[in-house]
């Protein structure tokens, strides 16, 4: 007989991690599946403090963080395997799913009830940003970078130019100048940096000097990148002809965002929100196919990993729901939408039944903003607020329950 | 001299500036609550910062271990730190919390260790 689960959670990351224990303590057979070598996810490579603030009350460096539910995932008894690579899902009903996934042991079928896919996201590469010119050496993405300078303890280049002023660019901005390297520049298509205020501070504090309203478009080299070429936008993000001028460095930082990575999921049928990249769930964290529930970046992509666990565990909840009604019980489903100035949101469906928490951003810095829910007649007032920062806004079942049909969300002057 | 400062200390970051005359702070404005006054005449009087690298591992499953100061140092004593991070070598295993060095630079903080390193 085939084994047979009532979890199976894809991906060893904080989402996985933490989805994996709830439902170990909420009583199901659960089986947690990871295709790196170890537990963890990227957090091992994330060495720097800001993590866990919210779930531990203290702040921790990547690897604490995922260490602690390491070992909690030993202490309650989940089952899991690591250099695991899931490679299908098969969906024959509600509750019956198929699992095939290859390990040194070989290829593998099991059984699950339900999946909670916490996968993660991938990085966007250089072609996806436009950038031409020579096919060199001394391009990678942050996170590689990021893999090899603290995992393996390889510096991959001394002179950077980094694309991109999000967290993780912003971040392996400060590991490459710690390092004694130099970055000579980090790059900003948008007229405003991309990452949280508290990391943006690294660039002052390395006099790294940050281009907005800027673009890479050209890398050139023999064997390695030698020189990159970079022109000023205009408002509608259209280069302004004769402003292109060359940065001499042997190395390009891509750090131009995560994609949700969805590529099994999507071969099962499940729906796709173009806004977030991430799967159409209800608030139980479950998609368009019965009993197949998504958590953390796989799901949209989270700025603290505080939200990347409780949406894992929101999701093991979920789990436990479908499999003691054969479903996820609900009347009516309220639609979620996002209206002006939110650029992606999720859940997308509210039942009424329970509170639920809205994860949202904005599509460009606000000040004195007014986040309106008109169906419901819900005003939440902010004295500011940025695209970089995720928004968890907290309705209350009876809030959800006034709408008729749908609840919109925008984001509005006060 | 005038030092411009985005508050970190809660989501409104402030536009805080601070005026330094002869190494004293003489005004500050922009904040809008006492913790962010505070922290901005820190930052501009002494900087603190939390240090993490990683350090070679003798015998390890992985060749490093990721470590942190456990207290914030003073941001100009970091090139230095770094420099004795970059020396060390330890042996595996390592345990999370380790620690690596006892007061280096009398820093008053000890390095840490944030992860397992396994031996092979
Ligand atoms: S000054 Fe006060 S209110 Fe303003 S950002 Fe700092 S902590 Fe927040």
């Amino acid at each position: 007989m085939m084994e047979s689960y009532d979890v199976i959670v894809i991906g060893g990351g904080p989402a996985g991690l933490a989805a994996a224990v709830k439902a170990k303590e909420l009583g199901l057979e659960t089986l947690l599946l990871d295709e790196n070598e170890f537990l963890g996810g990227i957090l091992p490579q994330c060495i720097h403090p800001g993590f866990g603030i919210h779930y531990f009350k203290e702040e921790l460096t990547g690897p604490e963080f995922a260490h602690r539910f390491i070992e909690k995932i030993k202490d309650v008894g989940v089952r899991y395997q690591t250099s695991t690579y899931v490679l299908n899902i098969e969906n024959y009903s509600d509750l019956e799913k198929k699992i095939v996934f290859s390990s040194p042991k070989g290829i593998k079928e099991v059984w699950t009830k339900t999946v909670i896919y916490a996968a993660g996201a991938r990085e966007r590469h250089a072609f996806e940003i436009g950038i031409v010119g020579d096919r060199v050496a001394g391009i990678y993405t942050a996170g590689e970078a990021q893999t090899l300078m603290d995992i393996y303890g390889i510096m991959p280049g001394k002179e950077i130019v980094i694309v991109g002023s999000g967290d993780v660019g912003l971040i392996m901005a400060r590991r490459f100048a710690l390092e004694g390297a130099k970055v000579k520049a980090v790059i900003e298509l948008m007229p405003y940096p991309g990452g949280l205020a508290r990391n943006v501070m690294i660039l002052r504090d390395f006099n790294i000097p940050l281009y907005l309203s800027h673009k890479v478009v050209e890398v050139r080299g023999r064997a390695r990148v030698e020189k990159i070429k970079v022109v000023k936008v205009d408002e509608n993000l259209k280069e302004i002809p004769k402003s292109e001028f060359w940065i001499d460095a042997d190395t390009l930082l891509i750090s131009a965002g995560l994609v949700p990575n969805v590529k099994l999921l999507q071969r099962i049928g499940v729906e796709i929100d173009p806004s977030t990249g991430g799967p159409i769930v209800n608030e139980l964290l479950e998609t368009t196919v019965p009993g197949i529930f998504v958590a953390g970046n796989a799901l949209l992509i989270n700025d603290l990993v505080d939200y990347v666990a409780e949406q894992g565990e929101l999701a093991a909840f979920g789990a436990k729901e479908f499999i003691e009604n054969e479903g996820i019980p609900s009347k009516r489903w309220i639609k979620l939408e996002n209206g002006q100035n939110i650029r992606l949101l999720a859940p997308h469906y509210l039942s009424g039944e329970r509170d639920v928490y809205v994860y949202a951003r904005v599509s460009t810095p606000m000040e004195n903003v007014k986040i309106v829910f008109p169906e419901i007649k819900k005003e939440l007032r902010f004295p500011i607020l940025r695209p970089a920062e995720m928004l968890r806004i907290r309705l209350r079942a009876e809030e959800i329950r006034r709408a008729e049909k749908k609840i919109t969300m925008e984001a509005i002057p006060q | 001299m005038r030092h411009r400062l985005t508050c970190i200390v809660c989501p409104l970051g402030c536009l805080i500036e601070v005026e330094v005359e002869n190494d004293r702070v003489t005004e500050v404005i922009g904040y809008k609550c006492p913790r962010g006054r505070d922290w901005a005449i820190n930052e501009i009087i002494n900087p603190k910062r939390i240090v993490m690298s990683v350090v070679k591992v003798k015998n390890g499953k992985l060749p490093t271990v990721s470590v942190k100061t456990t207290k914030p140092i003073p941001k100009e004593k970091i090139p230095e730190l770094m420099k004795v991070l970059a020396q060390i070598e330890i042996k595996a295993p390592v345990r999370v919390g380790q620690v690596i060095l006892e007061n280096p630079l009398d820093l008053e903080t000890k390095i840490v260790a944030t992860r397992d390193v396994e031996s092979v």
